[in-house]
C-alpha cells in the first residue's frame, strides 16, 4: 500500500529530476515551443515542495490535490493547468484514505489523464504529454519500472510526429524530428514513481 | 445608474501590456463605460510572458459585482488556466464564465454590451459574435 509519504517522495523525486533536466527540457522547448518548459516546471515543483512542507497534507489524495493546485497557480505556461489538472484529478479520485493500492493509483492517474485530454483537447499521437502518460498508465498494472519504460518509449516516439496541439502545432511539418518537451517531462514524472517506491524499501 | 449591477470583464493575455491596453481601448471605444468593471490579468506575476492563475483570480474577484464575470483570453495557457480555475470550483467568483471570443474585438463588444446593463448571456453572445466580423 502507498501512504502520504510515498506521494511526498514522488513529488520530491519529480522536483529533483526536473531540476536536473531543466536545461534539456528548455532546449527541447526552444526547438518547437517558447523555450520555457524547464524553468516553468522548476518554478512549479519548487512551489509544490514548499506547499507540501507548509500544509503537511496527510493523505495521498491531499498530497496530489495540493500539488495540482500549486502547479496551476505557479507554472505560468500551459503545462501548469495541464499537470495541475493531472495531479488534482488523480488526487480527488484517490479520496480520503490514508493508504491506497497501486491499482487505485493507476485508476486515479487514468482519471487524471482523461482530465488532461478534456482540458487540452489532445489525443494520442498529437505529440503531447499524453503520448507518454497514456501508455505509462496502461503499463502501471505491471509495476513502476514498466510504467517508466512505457513513458520513456512514448516520449521518444513523439520525435517523428507532427504536433497537433499547443504552440508547436503552429510549426506544422517543421515540428517533425523533435522530441516533445511535455512528453519528456511526463516521462520524468512517471520515472519518479519508481524512485519513490525505492525510497520506502530502504526504511 | 451606479446602483445597477454590471457584468464584470476580465481580459487574460500572455502580456501585461496587451491586457492593460486592450482594457483601456475597450473602455475608450465604449465611451468611457465607467460603470463597467474591467480588469486586465496579463503576464506572469514576475512580469514575464505567460499566465498567472493568481492574477486571473484576483482580477475576477475585483470586477465581481454579483452579475457574473466574463473572462476573455488570448491563447494557449491563458485559455487552459481559466478552464482549470473554473474546474476548481471555488477559485473564481460565482457566475464566472470563459467566453469564446476573439481577444480584442470580443473585449470591445463585451464592454460596450455590459455598459448597457446587459446580463452575462448577452455579454457573452456579443463577444462571441465578434468572430463573425469579417475584414475583407
Amino acid at each position: 500500500m502507498l501512504d502520504a509519504d510515498f506521494f511526498r517522495r514522488w513529488m520530491t523525486a519529480t522536483a529533483a529530476s526536473v531540476n536536473r533536466e531543466a536545461q534539456r527540457l528548455t532546449a527541447l522547448d526552444a526547438a518547437i515551443g517558447d523555450a520555457d518548459h524547464g524553468s516553468n516546471l522548476q518554478r512549479g515543483f519548487t512551489a509544490v515542495l514548499a506547499g507540501l512542507e507548509k500544509e503537511a497534507p496527510d493523505t495521498p489524495g491531499a498530497v496530489l490535490t495540493l500539488a495540482g493546485r500549486r502547479l496551476i497557480s505557479t507554472v505560468g505556461g500551459a503545462s501548469g493547468p495541464l499537470y495541475g489538472t493531472l495531479l488534482r484529478r488523480a488526487g480527488k479520485a484517490l479520496g480520503d484514505g490514508a493508504e491506497v493500492s497501486e491499482e487505485q493509483l493507476a485508476q486515479a492517474l487514468r482519471a487524471g489523464v482523461d482530465g488532461v485530454m478534456a482540458l487540452g483537447g489532445a489525443a494520442l499521437g498529437d505529440k503531447t504529454m499524453i503520448d507518454a502518460l497514456s501508455p505509462a498508465v496502461d503499463a502501471l498494472a505491471d509495476g513502476f519500472p514498466a510504467a517508466r519504460s512505457a513513458a520513456e518509449e512514448g516520449a521518444v516516439a513523439t520525435v517523428p510526429l507532427q504536433a497537433r496541439k499547443g504552440r508547436a502545432s503552429y510549426l506544422g511539418e517543421r515540428s517533425i524530428g523533435h522530441q516533445d518537451p511535455g512528453a519528456t517531462s511526463s516521462a520524468l514524472l512517471i520515472a519518479a514513481l519508481e524512485e519513490a517506491a525505492a525510497g520506502a524499501s530502504g526504511e | 445608474m451606479s446602483e445597477e449591477k454590471r457584468v464584470g470583464i476580465v481580459l487574460v493575455s500572455h502580456s501585461a501590456e496587451v491586457a492593460a491596453s486592450v482594457a483601456a481601448m475597450a473602455k475608450g471605444l465604449a465611451g468611457g463605460a465607467e460603470a463597467v468593471p474591467v480588469a486586465p490579468a496579463g503576464g506572469t506575476e514576475g512580469g514575464g510572458v505567460g499566465t498567472s492563475a493568481e492574477l486571473v483570480a484576483a482580477a475576477a474577484a475585483s470586477v465581481d459585482r454579483g452579475a457574473g464575470v466574463a473572462l476573455i483570453t488570448d491563447l494557449g495557457s491563458a485559455v487552459l488556466t481559466v478552464k482549470a480555475l473554473l474546474a476548481e470550483g471555488d477559485e473564481l467568483p460565482e457566475g464566472s464564465r470563459l467566453v469564446d471570443a476573439p481577444f480584442v474585438e470580443g473585449a470591445v463588444a463585451a464592454v460596450v454590451t455590459a455598459a448597457t446593463g446587459a446580463d452575462l448571456d448577452a455579454v457573452e453572445a456579443a463577444a462571441t459574435e465578434a468572430y463573425g466580423y469579417r475584414k475583407t
